[in-house]
């Protein structure tokens, strides 16, 4: 299934980097507006690029993002924006925005693009009955519902965790992934959260105490699962050429994929169709066609770590190792900082660092190829970014100039 | 804020069918579990849609179902989840692969969480929630 035509390579080679990167503290709660929070980290970018606000003429929203174009150009001195889109499917979007801002550079329908998250998304920082009104968006479903997830909420299947939970476990029937390759994922994370000051999640974890977690939905403990975090991340993207008078090292986007299958709330036709058709097996052979590079030349790779057991397929899904052969990959610190077989997610990820949908592993990518992280990999040239797999997804590679 | 005091939602979360997926409440309702039916080749599909995926086709009939599969992948939910389903915890979710092909999301009745493993046979029974609402759920079938 040859996906990219090697005659017709993607224009998006090459074409923009990320010059900016800002962000809010992470905390449990921070007691702050959506709109407040993101205004600080889209400021905080646009300094770290040495930009004016005034210099943003594109953006891409993420689709369930509470402060909209309108609000954003009003706080941002009304700059005349003259290309905007958005990308659907939650955690699946969320490297898509990148890819999204580096095409509309590539085709010149924009120069300087931002991309940007807001969450009020701590457990106790939901604040009115919308789901994007902070808090957990699933507790505030409707109680009448014509999409298709009337097929599995009424049945008790009410939030990303159950339904990742049922995926894990089919990867565990299949392949016999067990709750020690868990922890592996999680501690290895922890342990990068716990050298990164802005790490939400800094205290030693033991196998012992994953194991001793509470079980959520089986087979997912709570320390497999994603952390409950307010905060906002906001990135600027502009063309490689202008890149090269900026203040910061660009981070070039050097290729980047989308892919739309079967929604992974939609156990019904997920489970219909082959693995090796899922969104992110898709997005990542678009990569390695578009670039001409393999698995083996990336350096330092942010996985959507939502939940451990959806890194390990993730590792399989993008080519690391063969399927059925992520447990073992992760074992021994597999992951981990600074000699793991691949070293993943050294901000400690959304397992330890902050839940902001993903934005968060693409400035500590950024970081990786300036050389700042807390965690840097040595020589570090070539990094992978990849939305949530088992979603429509997206993922893209960043290269140093 | 006291968890009872924040904003979620507390009653149960229905289905809202449009004209496509319809006749399968009216035949739960019925006690019968119908799938669409490709009348070009033949494929049964689950959720209801105008088209196959399979040959494209939008010629199609609702057929019954024999209400028998195997559990293909399941979760026990042992909380947070939605008030409406807090007195039922812990409960199970399993994804039925029914003998016609299709993968129908649902819940195993009167069986302990320990017991619950992929390739248990099952087949269809049908649960009122209320006076205008039947679920489809599964009960052991061997």
């Amino acid at each position: 299934m040859n996906e990219v035509d090697p005659a017709h390579l993607p224009r998006i080679r090459d074409a923009a980097a990320i010059v900016g990167i800002g962000q809010t503290p992470f905390a449990k709660s921070l007691g702050r507006s959506e709109p407040e929070m993101a205004v600080d980290a889209i400021w905080a970018a646009c300094e770290d690029a040495g930009l004016s606000p005034r210099a943003i003429d594109g953006l891409v929203r993420y689709d369930m993002e509470q402060f909209d174009e309108e609000q954003v150009l009003a706080a941002l001195g009304n700059p005349l924006l003259r290309w905007f889109c958005g990308t659907p499917f939650g955690g699946g979007g969320s490297a898509s925005v990148v890819v999204l801002a580096a095409a509309a550079i590539a085709a010149g329908m924009a120069d300087t693009v931002l991309v940007y998250r807001s969450r009020a998304r701590g457990k106790a920082s939901g604040y009115g009955r919308d789901p994007k009104q902070g808090g957990r968006y699933w507790e505030k479903l409707p109680e009448s519902l014509p999409g298709l997830n009337q097929w599995h909420v009424p049945q008790g299947l009410v939030s990303a965790f159950q339904e990742m939970a049922m995926i894990s476990m089919r990867h565990r029937i299949d392949h016999g992934t067990t709750d020690d390759q868990y922890a592996d994922v999680a501690i290895a994370f922890r342990e990068h959260a716990i050298r990164n000051p802005a790490a939400v999640m800094r205290t030693p974890m033991t196998r012992a105490d994953h194991h001793a977690s509470r079980m959520i939905a089986d087979p997912l403990r709570l320390f497999d699962c994603n952390i409950e975090t307010d905060g906002a991340v906001a990135m600027i993207l502009t063309s490689t050429e202008r890149a090269r008078d900026l203040r910061q090292p660009p981070a070039i986007v050097h290729t980047g994929a989308m892919a739309a299958g079967s929604h992974h709330i939609r156990l019904s036709t997920l489970f219909s169709r082959p693995r090796d058709e899922d969104s992110a097996v898709r997005v990542g052979r678009q990569l390695w066609q578009s670039s001409g590079l393999s698995p083996a030349d990336v350096d330092v790779a942010f996985f959507y770590d939502f939940f451990t057991s959806m890194v390990i397929i993730a590792l399989e899904d993008y080519g690391f190792c063969a399927r059925g052969e992520g447990g073992p990959f992760v074992e021994n610190g597999g992951l981990a900082w600074p000699d793991g077989r691949l070293v993943c997610n050294t901000n400690g990820g959304q397992l330890s660092e902050a839940f902001i949908h993903g934005f968060n592993n693409t400035t500590e990518a950024v970081r990786q190829i300036r050389g700042t992280s807390t965690s840097q990999v040595r020589d570090c040239e070539i990094a992978l970014v990849a939305g949530a797999n088992s979603d429509p997804t997206g993922a893209f590679l960043l290269r140093r100039a | 804020m006291a968890d009872d005091a924040r904003p979620i939602t507390r009653g149960f979360p229905r289905p809202a069918p449009t004209r496509d997926a319809a006749p399968f409440y009216e035949a739960a309702a019925r006690g019968e579990l119908r799938f669409q039916r490709c009348s070009g080749c033949g494929a049964f599909r689950h959720y209801p849609r105008p088209t196959c995926p399979s040959c494209l086709s939008r010629e199609f009939s609702w057929e019954l179902s024999t209400g028998r599969g195997v559990i293909h992948t399941w979760t026990i939910v042992r909380g947070p989840t939605l008030p409406a389903f807090e007195a039922k915890l812990p409960y199970n979710v399993v994804d039925v692969l029914l003998d016609e092909g299709v993968h129908f999301v649902s819940e195993v009745l009167d069986v302990a969480p320990d017991e619950i493993r992929a390739g248990m046979r099952v087949r269809a029974v049908f649960e009122p929630v209320d006076e205008d609402l039947v679920l489809v759920k599964f009960r052991r079938d061997d």
